[in-house]
This record gives C-alpha cells, sequence and structure tokens, in this order.
C-alpha cells in the first residue's frame, strides 16, 4: 500500500537573476513502512523535494498525498530530520526532545511518558539534563531522532542525516538509526547521496539524474541476508552488484 | 567531566597557571598603588601645581566633606539612577524595534536608510532639542542618554535576529511553528549572547549620554559635579568626580558580564 504518492511533481525558484528549475516532473510512491533512498548528485534538488513533501515549500504543479491527503502545509504525520542535527544549545536534552510537542501544544503526560520511555529504550535517560555540548555527534544524531518521533509522525524525512559524521560514528549511527526506526515501525525516506549508505540502509533506491531532479531508476535491494542491518548488509555478496549498477546509473565523472 | 585524580605534572601546571594569575593582580593593584603616591607626592613637593591636577590626600579631604554634608551618595547615585534607567529603556525600546523590523522585511528595507542616517549622526546634537522639548531636568538626561544607545541597539539586535541560523527556523517551521513562536523558541534565545555584547556597549553609551545631558542641564550627579568643580576652579571636586565615576562604569559593566554568564550557563 502506498503511504505517500508524489504526482508529477515540479519546482521552480524564482530569484532575481535567474529561475531555476530544481525539481522536473517527478513521480514517485513510498510503500507503508518501506525505507526507501533518494540518491543523486549534490544540487540535483534532493533537499527541495523533502521540503514539499514537508509542506513547507509549495509546490509549482504535481501534488504529494499523504494516507490520500494532499499535504499544503506542515503537518505533524510528517517527521524532518536535517543534515545537522541543530539541537538548541540552551535547552537541555529532555527540552531538546520536547520542542516539537511545546510547539504543537501536545505537551501532555502521556506524550512525555513515552519519550522517557524511548529515552530509556535508546540509552539515553542517564543524559536527560545534559546540555547539548556534552553529548558526541552521534548521540546528539540520535537525540534529534527521538526529538523528530517525539511527535509521533507516519512518515519520516531523512535529509543525509549522517553527512556531518565522521565515517566511523556514521557506520554506529546509521545501524542505530535504522534499528529506532525499525522498531517504531516507521516508514521512512531518506535522502544521500552516499551510494553505499543508500543501498546499507534501504528497501528500495531511487536514484535521480542531475538538475533538475528528474527519476531515472527505482532499484529493489534484495540482500541475501537474515535480520538485516545496516552493517550486516554491507557484506552481503550482492552489495557490490548493487553499488556498481547505482554508480553507472549516476553517470559519475572521474576526472 | 570533572576530574579530581590528577597527575603530578598536572598538579604543577595547576600551580603554575595560578602563580602566573596571582602575579596580574599584583602588578595590576602595584600600579595603581604607584600611579597615586607619585601623584600625592609630586604635588606635595610641588613638581607638579595640586591647582591643576590636584592631589589624592585633598581629594579624599573633599570626600570626607561631601559625605558629612550627605551629598556624596547622593551625586553618586542620582547618575547611576539616570544611567541605568537610559540604559534600560535603550535596550527594552531598540529590542522591540528590532522585533518589528525583524517581522516584517517591507518596515526592514523602509526604514533601512533612516536607520543608517541616524546611526551616523552623533546624538548629542540632539540634546538641546530634546531640553527644549521636555524642560531642564531628569527626563531630558535620560532622553539623551536613551538616543545615543537606542539607534545601536536596533541595529546589533537586528543583525543578531537575521544571524540566527536558517536550517534552526526550518526546523521549527516543520513542526508547523508560528511566526511568534519561531521568535520565541528559537530567534530570540539564540540572540541572546548578541545582544548581551550590545548592552556591554550600552552601559558605556548611556554614560557619556547622562554626563553630558548632566553638564548641559543638571543640578546634581557626576556630571554636574564634574562641571561645576571646572567652572568654580575646585580641580579636587572634578578629579575625585571623574574617579567615582570610573568605579561606578567598571561596577555596572561587571555586573552586566554577570548577566552573560548567568544566561549562558549551557555553554559551560
Ligand atoms: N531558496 C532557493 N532559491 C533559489 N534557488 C535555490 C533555493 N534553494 C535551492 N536552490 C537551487 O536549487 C537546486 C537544488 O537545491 P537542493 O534541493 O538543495 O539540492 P540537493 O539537496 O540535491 O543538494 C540548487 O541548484 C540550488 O542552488
Ligand atoms: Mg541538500
Amino acid at each position: 500500500m502506498a503511504k505517500l504518492i508524489i504526482e508529477n511533481l515540479s519546482m521552480i525558484y524564482h530569484t532575481i537573476e535567474a529561475e531555476t528549475k530544481a525539481v522536473d516532473n517527478l513521480s514517485l510512491e513510498v510503500l507503508d513502512g518501506e525505507f526507501l533512498s533518494i540518491i543523486g548528485p549534490s544540487g540535483c534538488g534532493k533537499s527541495t523535494l523533502l521540503s514539499v513533501i514537508a509542506g513547507l515549500l509549495q509546490p509549482s504543479s504535481g501534488r504529494v498525498l499523504l494516507d490520500d491527503m494532499e499535504i499544503t502545509k506542515p503537518c505533524s504525520k510528517v517527521g524532518y530530520m536535517l543534515q545537522r542535527d541543530h539541537l538548541f544549545e540552551w535547552r537541555n536534552i529532555f527540552s531538546n526532545i520536547t520542542l516539537g510537542l511545546e510547539i504543537q501544544r501536545k505537551c501532555s503526560k502521556e506524550s512525555l511518558l513515552k519519550i522517557e520511555r524511548m529515552l530509556e529504550k535508546y540509552g539515553l535517560s542517564g543524559f536527560k539534563n545534559y546540555y547539548p555540548h556534552q553529548l558526541s555527534g552521534g548521540m546528539r544524531q540520535r537525540v534529534a531522532l527521538i526529538r523528530t518521533l517525539a511527535i509521533d509522525p507516519d512518515i519520516l524525512l531523512l535529509d543525509e542525516p549522517f553527512a556531518a559524521l565522521d565515517y566511523q560514528t556514521k557506520l554506529a549511527v546509521s545501524e542505530e538509526v535504522y534499528k529506532i526506526i525499525k522498531q517504531e515501525g516507521k516508514t521512512a525516506l531518506m535522502v544521500t547521496h552516499d551510494i553505499s549508505e543508500a543501498i546499507a540502509l534501504s528497501d528500495r533506491v531511487a536514484v535521480l539524474s542531475k538538475r533538475p531532479a528528474k527519476l531515472k531508476n527505482i532499484y529493489d535491494i534484495k540482500l541475501s541476508v537474515e535480520n538485516r542491518t545496516p552493517l550486516k548488509s554491507r557484506e552481503a555478496p550482492e552489495f557490490r552488484h548493487y553499488f556498481n549498477a547505482i554508480w553507472k546509473e549516476l553517470d559519475i565523472h572521474v576526472e | 567531566m570533572l576530574n579530581n585524580n590528577f597527575s603530578k605534572e598536572h598538579e604543577l601546571y595547576l600551580k603554575a597557571v595560578k602563580r602566573r594569575k596571582t602575579a596580574v593582580i599584583i602588578v595590576q593593584i602595584l600600579i595603581l598603588i604607584i600611579f597615586f603616591l607619585q601623584w600625592e607626592l609630586t604635588a606635595r613637593y610641588k613638581i607638579v601645581d595640586p591647582f591643576l591636577v590636584s592631589q589624592p590626600s585633598r581629594m579624599i579631604k573633599f570626600m570626607g566633606k561631601l559625605y558629612s554634608e550627605g551629598m556624596l551618595f547622593r551625586h553618586i547615585w542620582v547618575t547611576c539612577y539616570e544611567t541605568i534607567i537610559g540604559f534600560l529603556l535603550g535596550t527594552i525600546v531598540g529590542t522591540l524595534i528590532a522585533i518589528i523590523l525583524w517581522w516584517s522585511d517591507f518596515i526592514c528595507k523602509v526604514l533601512d536608510p533612516y536607520l543608517v542616517v541616524l546611526n551616523a549622526l552623533p546624538k548629542i546634537a540632539l540634546g538641546p532639542i530634546l531640553i527644549f522639548w521636555v524642560g531642564n531636568g531628569k527626563t531630558a538626561i535620560i532622553l539623551i542618554a536613551l538616543t545615543i544607545s537606542l539607534i545601536v541597539t536596533i541595529i546589533s539586535v537586528l543583525t543578531g535576529f537575521k544571524e540566527v541560523d536558517e536550517d534552526k527556523i526550518k526546523l521549527l517551521k516543520t513542526f508547523g511553528a508560528s511566526k511568534s513562536q519561531i521568535l520565541r523558541y528559537v530567534v530570540f534565545p539564540s540572540s541572546i549572547p548578541t545582544m548581551i555584547s550590545a548592552l556591554k556597549i550600552n552601559v558605556g553609551l548611556s554614560y557619556v549620554g547622562v554626563i553630558v545631558g548632566e553638564f548641559l542641564v543638571a543640578k546634581e550627579g557626576l556630571g554636574f559635579l564634574i562641571v561645576f568643580g571646572g567652572q568654580v576652579a575646585q580641580l579636587d571636586m572634578v578629579m575625585l568626580s571623574i574617579i567615582i565615576l570610573s568605579i561606578s562604569a567598571y561596577l555596572m559593566y561587571e555586573a552586566v558580564a554577570l548577566l552573560e554568564k548567568k544566561f549562558t550557563v549551557w555553554r559551560s
């Protein structure tokens, strides 16, 4: 069943100097409970696409449907996780996590209890009263994810969530984030320009062209590993095969 | 995080740091003592003319006289009071105007050239007009202090507002935040460091405004003592007032610095 439907979406930016077409007639469906990655070269329009889905930008044409309802403004069914964690330095971890609830005025006893449980489950309850600068980059990203999950969204949009982390941390954090998303049973749409990351985490990978973003191809990632996690996926024999295929599809020129 | 089991080397390092700090403070105090001592002695032995430069002992005597007349703290209080009020008003009104300009890009663009002109204008020039409007008195002095700090406050607070990370604002928008929520949750709190450095500048500016105001109209206050002392050729009065003025300006600056510490605990 399709959770999110993107229909003939186009997006044009207007500035005094120029008119930039960022997304060109793009159609895509995200299935309920799946992890879909969108991969494309930098500057092709991936963040723009997510901003439209989140209701932050009005598309020039086309529309986005979530559970058959058109998205026109930000709504609490969509959770958005940005590239950097953007934790507020002046708030402690707990009140960073309740930020979304406060803004939507949904700080009920149950929702706070739910956050407590999540902190417990994901090994952060000891850090509730810490300030962001006291946490490592990986932990901060986990806090950012829980902040997004706190408003209980149906679908998670992740915009290059691990790009700011160093390689080892990135492997560890993507493992954790993947597990959290699966445990919470959320549908996820991740944007990245990292081919191995896309294959390791996703059920499907959509490849976009250079700007303006058009859909080039979609890969069904079928790996022969049991109890799939990103780290295990990287060891699957098919991994390299997908990597090469997507690499070719992306058409990156090595100079 | 704190760790109290230091190695020997670390303890030596800490000691060295501490020794250096003590040395700095000792030299600072020595400079003060030497300065006043040479002042006192050169004046006493007529190497410099005490009529022109005054003399610490005469200043202390004059301070005693002022105190016995019950006027010492009265003058200090008047100047501090006018400064604090001018300073607070400048900060509050300036921040409010900055909020309006942040809120409406249109108003901001329209007012931009006027702000530039007002910022370039030496605000003291407005003193006589203000006195003409509100009369000789505290109100005029406070208004002069206010006009001096107002424009700087508007400009620096607005700059702080505009420097807030666009992505932090985007984050709030994904939660469906309204404009006033964006102001309250991210723009205002993340500009607090900028605002506090504006406050620090404002303390100095407000003092300038108050002293000039007192030069122009006052019947009491440190600025009045300075002008009056000059007119009646009482350099003891002038010098003493200047020294008290420096001390009170310094204390007020420190108070703002304390405020800064309190509001930025999260930086540790
Ligand atoms: N607010 C904007 N105004 C004008 N052009 C923009 C704006 N945001 C992005 N663009 C342009 O749109 C294109 C796609 O940007 P983006 O979606 O951020 O790419 P990606 O996330 O894939 O790196 C880029 O060429 C960028 O310069
Ligand atoms: Mg991007």
